[in-house]
């Protein structure tokens, strides 16, 4: 068979994204369809910026789960490798094709000649499983000892916000070269430190609803008990692998990535939340709440918090494209993940090597990357324009 | 004044005490101790031969002693072997004698930085001349990424919502999405690549570490400024965005001063005060973009030293390192406060 043109690869690419753009369609056709019952969401589709944004990161999360998590867009195993395809270049068709197998390299291959194509939309799915849940867990810690620094002031701020620069100093390439090394994995430092940090969800849920609910046992007892069974099942399970049911467990070398992300994001989220509530506590509202007799993990988490949300929401989405780079540099140094995931950070790894030579390998990665990031920072920023405009 | 500055020197070295035991605590722990004797030994070593290597190396005592050690607070160790004595502060083996008239104290604070395991010399030396090269590397990062980003925020944020402003704005968002390690491939594959690019540069600056020249330098010091630069020119162009809207602005128009001098003599003085903060506090970041492009570049600098030192579990150059790396952001910080204050009369440090 022959080589394939530029045209025809760029055509069969679409082709082969088709659940993406089915999904991304009927996405927007329903947003936009319902926009003005949807709050900020549906604002944001009356921002050109937010609009670009969101469609480029749903393109990915689509050919993240669609890719990754259905295997309906992938054209080959992203770890086998082909004899004769290594390094050759897009278009190239599969040396020895067999029935049922996809004939063409749309990407061409890597040094270890595998399919380009099919590892960036894999790449894209292991970008989706850490950073967005990595973001929130940084969030849940930010928020949990933030509010109280912010809200008390004192020696619990000064000594918080000690901690939270002491880790901001840290030069972060230096702590990820001290923490994701299989040498600290077996000495359990990480999985102590998920100990701790996972924690935090579970305490800020807890404190969540029983600040709000406690003058209604029957509701708040429900409310405690589904948060502290599920909670703490999980807990077991994700931090020290010690789930009862043997459902949930976490790779260590995983583990140890999202510890180290959620541990070099919270000290920033923490210092937004604390300027954040020291300002909202002077105002009348709060006030009014003291005078009630509120308690003031109330006053906190429903009513601090929630004026809290519109800088929080777009700190969320920049944060997500940040907890993006930082999981790329820990590919790109080769830390953590295992040398043969498809990650975007591993590849371009693999791919620079080459680079003088061959493009292919590492432009796609590095591009898709880019890509990402940039609609999250254009999601922030349509979100920011619109969430002022109230 | 002098009060606030004494109270931020105590924050400071209580920082970098902490985070040098933070570093040192990591390093010293048995796996990774086992891990550098076998290295430095042979890695077929049984568990006793790496336990008496470790001892006969003094990295046995429990790890506060060694911190002190290691800053020059205890003195160092001293170990009797039938050949003679041994220490920290000894070099080789030599008679009890000797050893007698050696210095008990050397540490970080008597000046002595202790020796590489890596590069078999002395960590200061080492450190030096790496961060001389770094310093090359970031000086030109500077001249390219500070005018520039503070004129892209300028020209931007004059004209809110204009055309240009628009173009501009992208752009920076653009440079702030692209980490070094993708800017960097992008701009080797365009300007460097044999195969298909420009050919303009090279895409090693190794070269450069001798003599550098715009043909060999211009791509990392361009990947570094870049990701910094969207940064900085945003914070510039919301900074100047505000000032034109102030009340003396709009006096100056209406007295009929020409734009252009409105822009110059009056607004971007007061334009200028929070991106100077901005950028002092970005020196954190760009370390890390040293990191990454010497690796990318292969420029063998102060990062690329990091690296050697981290994946080797070098300690006592990986402790060097820190020490700087941690000197540095704390330096910035404090002259970022007192930048801010300085230039702004209307917040007092008290």
């Amino acid at each position: 068979m022959e080589p394939i043109g530029w045209i025809e690869i760029t055509t069969r690419i679409l082709t082969q994204l088709w659940p993406v753009w089915a999904a991304l369609f009927a996405t927007f056709a329903l947003s936009i369809r319902f926009k003005r019952r949807l709050g900020l969401y549906g604002k944001l589709f009356d921002s050109p910026i937010g609009m670009t944004g969101f469609a480029l990161v749903m393109f990915w999360v689509f050919a993240g789960v669609f890719g990754g998590g259905f295997d309906l867009i992938t054209t080959h195993d992203v770890l086998s490798q082909v004899s004769g395809m290594k390094n050759k270049v897009p278009g190239t068709p599969l040396n020895g094709a067999e029935a049922g197998e996809y004939p063409y390299y749309l990407m061409g291959g890597d040094n270890l000649a595998r399919d380009v194509f099919s590892r960036v939309i894999v790449g894209a799915w292991e970008v989706i499983k850490i950073a967005p849940f990595a973001t929130l867990f940084a969030f849940m810690v930010g928020i949990t000892l933030g509010l109280p620094a912010g809200y008390y002031g004192g020696k619990l701020d000064t000594f918080l916000s000690f901690l939270a620069n002491l880790i901001l100093a840290f030069p972060v390439i230096l702590l990820f070269y001290l923490l994701v090394t299989p040498e600290i994995v077996a000495t359990g430092i990480p999985v102590y430190m998920a100990g701790v940090l996972f924690m935090f969800p579970i305490v800020f849920l807890v404190i969540l609803f029983n600040a709000r609910f406690h003058t209604q046992p029957s509701k708040r007892n429900l409310y405690l008990g589904i948060t502290l069974v599920l909670g703490l099942w999980l807990y077991l399970g994700i931090a020290w692998n010690a789930d009862p049911l043997g459902l949930i467990s976490m790779p260590p070398n995983l583990l140890v990535v999202f510890v180290s992300v959620v541990f070099v994001n919270s000290p920033t989220v923490f210092r937004i939340v604390r300027g954040l509530a020291m300002d909202i506590k002077t105002r009348d509202y709060v006030a009014a709440a003291q005078t009630r007799g509120e308690g003031p993990w109330y006053i906190m988490l429903w009513e601090i918090l929630p004026n809290a949300r519109g800088p929080l929401i777009v700190d969320f989405c920049l944060r997500i494209g940040y907890t993006t780079i930082l999981l790329g540099t820990l590919g790109f140094f080769g830390l953590g993940l295992s040398s043969e995931s498809p990650d975007w950070g591993s590849t371009i790894n693999e791919g620079r090597k080459l680079l003088s030579i061959y493009l292919h390998p590492a432009l796609p990665p590095a591009l898709a990357l880019l890509s990402l990031v940039l609609g999250l920072n254009l999601l922030a920023d349509g979100l920011r324009e619109e969430s002022l405009k109230d | 004044m002098g009060l606030f500055f004494l109270r931020r020197l105590g924050v400071m070295i209580l920082t970098a005490l902490c985070l040098t035991f933070i570093v040192f605590f990591l390093t010293n722990l048995y796996p990774n101790l086992e891990k550098l004797a076998k290295t430095q030994g042979n890695f077929r070593m049984s568990d006793e031969q790496v336990e008496s290597y470790l001892r006969k190396e003094g990295y046995m005592q429990p790890t506060p002693i060694k911190y002190g050690q290691w800053l020059g607070a205890l003195p160092g160790w001293t170990l009797e072997t039938p050949d003679g004595v041994t220490g920290r502060c000894i070099d080789g083996i030599v008679t009890p004698a000797q050893a007698a008239d050696a210095r008990q104290f050397c540490g970080i604070l008597q000046g002595d930085w202790g020796v590489s395991t890596v590069f078999k010399t002395d960590v200061a030396s080492i450190i030096g001349e790496r961060l001389g090269l770094t310093a090359k590397l970031m000086f030109w990062v500077m001249v390219l990424m500070v005018p520039s980003a503070l004129i892209i925020g300028v020209l931007a944020g004059m004209r809110e919502g204009s055309r240009t402003d628009r173009t501009l704005s992208t752009f920076s968002i653009l440079s702030t999405a692209t980490p070094e390690y993708v800017s960097g491939v992008i701009l080797i594959a365009v300007f460097a690549s044999s195969s298909v690019g420009l050919k303009w540069f090279k895409g090693t600056a190794t070269g450069a570490m001798k003599d550098a020249t715009f043909e060999n330098f211009f791509l990392p010091v361009l990947t570094i400024a870049l990701y910094g630069m969207g940064y900085i020119a945003r914070m510039t162009r919301a900074s100047m965005a505000e000032v034109m809207t102030a009340q003396y602005i709009r006096t100056a128009r209406l007295k009929g001063v020409s734009f252009r001098n409105i822009v110059v003599k009056h607004a971007l003085r007061n334009a200028l005060i929070a991106p100077f903060t901005v950028i002092m506090l970005q020196f954190p970041w760009l370390l890390n973009g040293v990191v990454i492009v010497e690796t990318l570049f292969n420029y063998k600098g102060f990062g690329w030293t990091l690296v050697q030192a981290a994946s080797n579990n070098d300690i006592e150059l990986l402790l060097g390192v820190s020490v700087v790396s941690v000197i540095v952001v704390l330096v910035t910080q404090l002259i970022s406060d007192i930048g801010y204050v300085w230039l702004n009369p209307r917040i007092s440090v008290s």
